[in-house]
């Protein structure tokens, strides 16, 4: 029980919706006012509303955990309440050892300042001393790169610039509670696999990690628990895996097409041999059912799929055309049906299942779903990246000193 | 109470380094650098010297050299204590709005920030009027030894007072404007283009203003090598801690709610 590096207990928060009185000029009237009518007070209840509702989960000691759910789920305000910077209306938060937050790393910037005189401003704000930042100081900013600039003001950097030093500097805070808010989404491609590694390292060195994340990869390769939550409502705590399959499952709702569209997508559904289906195993087989529907007369049309990853990078893209099938046209009224079958060989993550119609001799694109649904492959083996090899180790020995340096 | 201030005091180096930004990026804005500082003061000084000149003309007597070091004593602390309070009043909704909602650590920091880097120009400016006070021959006494004790009171008073506009202007957005009207017009309440002796037997209503005690002891103990008025200076104190420990309970009471109004 004491070993948890952080605890919420029972945690409600409250919000008021609305204006509220941000002048003296406003408020004097409404006092004088209100004094007068006084039932009037009830009526400020009902714009009230929770932000978050009797949350209780617990962080091991060393534990990655992940907060995940929709935009205005309360995942902010609870790591707002975990920072301390708001507190609970209601319940307890506790917290032990030394917690520091990667939540918009550069907010404490100033942009007159040059990058070194940043990072022990930057480096104070975020709980270090001086002398711990003079001893990283060197390590900071070989982690950010920025060797060359280090002397310049900020406001000369560019946005990607700013944001790695601002990362770099909130790396090497060395808290015993870390809370990360999609802050890996900055930098280049170099940068955020610099930022993953030095976060599994964190992790690996004991450091309690707290992360919040609309990056569903990034949350499973990282944490090996998360809470789903719902309009400030726990929905689930559990294995990652599991968590983000239900929090896909809940968020599966087919988009209605446009009714004024002259042939559009009517159906799209992914399915495995029993039927409709979200979540696959690595290398399983998936089939996408689409149905089009025409409204007037189309001709030449292809349906196109592809395939993209969180950040809507396409993987994979084909068509009925492109598979050898003649384009199609339709009357009013008429409806196509195809089954594309995907051998899905990627690697574990969530992805998005796109359609179009399409049609190639003008490149005119009648209906667009991108994305159509979202799917989430799970994988029993340890591989990372976006497609699975299947790897299989065949060899590996150490190699006699003299085959080696034969010459 | 024991707990928060035991946390600001292991956030002291942050203390340092917000004052610390706060100097280094008025120096670095503008051309003058360090005549900054001065800039404020200077234009007090002059101002004060118009003023003394038209009482001398009235009064048909010439302006006595006393006059002109009197008002220059006094108007540096006043520069310092009108721009401790009006940096603090903007310090948690100004530039630091961001840090205010994103990281954690006691916001008091930012107000106090504010009066230690006003310190800081007070200090410079404090530098050139010393070669003034020299080059004017304007003497010195024992009753020197007063002046960091009243300028202590000084930085008490701006700092509870400065405490409580900054927590004060983040609820309510006209706190600033009324505050710019005060600092503005608290000149002419308070003795710094006048003494407080020209009043008589009346100086003592102008010296219910707590910075009048102090800028009048200053006055005292450096122009005209007396005493301050001691039972005055310590209502000045009195008050000072009243504000200091009041604004602290207050910014402290509010603290929890700042993120969400902000």
């Amino acid at each position: 029980m004491s070993d948890a590096a952080l605890r919420f207990e029972h945690v409600y928060k409250k919000f008021r919706k609305g204006e509220t009185f941000d002048s003296l000029r406003d408020l004097i009237p409404a006092l004088t006012g209100r004094m007068f009518r006084q039932q009037e007070l009830s009526k400020t209840d009902k714009r009230e509303f929770w932000a978050l509702q009797d949350v209780s989960f617990e962080v091991e000691r060393g534990e990655a955990f992940a907060i995940i759910g929709h935009n205005g789920a309360g995942k902010s305000t609870a790591l707002k309440i975990l920072s301390r910077i708001m507190k609970p209306t209601k319940g307890r938060m506790i917290v032990n050892g030394r917690l520091s937050a990667l939540i918009e790393v550069s907010a404490g910037f100033h942009q007159d300042l040059t990058g070194r005189e940043n990072i022990f401003l930057n480096g104070t704000i975020l709980g270090m001393t001086k002398r711990e930042i003079e001893s990283k100081l060197d390590e900071i900013i070989a982690f950010s790169g920025l060797e060359e600039f280090i002397d310049t003001p900020v406001k000369r950097y560019s946005s990607g610039m700013y944001a790695r030093l601002g990362f770099s500097v909130a790396a090497h805070v060395d808290p015993d509670v870390l809370i990360v808010d999609e802050v890996l989404s900055v930098g280049d491609y170099v940068f955020q696999q610099r930022c993953m590694e030095r976060l599994r390292s964190m992790i690996g060195g004991g450091t309690t990690v707290l992360f919040v994340s609309h990056n569903l990869k990034a949350v499973t390769e990282l944490c090996n628990r998360a809470m789903l939550l719902e309009h400030g409502k726990v929905v689930t705590i559990g294995q990652t895996d599991s968590v983000v399959r239900r929090y896909l499952c809940d968020s599966l709702k087919p988009s209605t097409s446009g009714p004024n569209k002259s042939v559009y997508i009517s159906e799209l559904k992914v399915r495995d041999q029993a039927g409709e289906q979200s979540t696959f195993e690595s290398g399983q087989t998936a089939w996408v059912d689409i149905e089009v529907t025409a409204r007037e007369a189309v001709e030449k049309l292809a349906v196109v799929i592809w395939l993209t990853d969180q950040s809507q990078y396409a993987l994979f893209n084909t068509s009925t055309e492109r598979l050898g099938h003649p384009p199609f046209s339709l009357n009013d009224g008429e409806s196509y049906r195809c089954t594309f079958e995907l051998k899905l060989n990627i690697a574990h993550g969530s992805f998005h299942v796109c359609a179009a119609i399409h049609r190639y001799d003008i490149q005119k694109d009648y209906d667009v779903k991108a994305p159509a649904t979202t799917i989430f492959v799970g994988s029993t083996m340890a591989v990372r990246g976006a497609v699975n090899c299947f790897p299989r180790l065949v060899e590996a020995r150490t190699v006699a000193e003299a085959a080696s340096s034969s010459k | 109470m024991k707990e928060e201030l035991q946390e600001l005091y292991k956030y002291r180096e942050l203390l340092y380094m917000i004052a610390n930004r706060d100097v280094k990026v008025r120096y670095k804005q503008s051309v003058m650098g360090f005549m900054w500082a001065i800039l404020v003061p200077t234009m007090i000084v002059i101002s004060g010297i118009v003023v003394r000149y038209a009482y001398a003309m009235a009064a048909h007597v010439p302006v006595a050299k006393a006059d002109i070091a009197s008002v220059a004593v006094k108007s540096l602390p006043w520069a310092f204590l009108v721009s401790s309070i009006r940096f603090g009043c903007n310090s948690l909704i100004g530039p630091n709005n961001g840090l205010v909602t994103k990281v954690y650590f006691p916001r008091e920091i930012f107000p106090l920030a504010a009066v230690l880097s006003s310190l800081f120009d007070f200090l410079v400016a404090s530098g050139a009027l010393l070669v003034f006070l020299l080059v004017a021959r304007i003497g010195w006494s024992i009753y020197l030894v007063w002046i960091p004790i009243l300028i202590i009171g000084l930085v008490i008073l701006a700092s509870g007072v400065g405490m409580v506009v900054a927590a004060a202007s983040l609820f309510f957005r006209d706190v600033k404007y009324i505050v710019e009207v005060l600092l503005t017009f608290g000149i002419f309440f308070t003795p710094v283009f006048y003494d407080v002796s020209m009043f008589g037997d009346k100086g003592k209503w102008l010296l219910l203003n707590p910075v009048a005690p102090i800028l009048d002891g200053l006055g005292a103990c450096i122009v005209r090598q007396q005493p301050p008025d001691l039972p005055w200076c310590l209502y000045s104190f009195c008050f000072g801690t009243v504000s200091l420990f009041g604004g602290y309970v207050f910014f402290k009471h509010l603290e929890p709610a700042f993120a969400e109004s902000i």
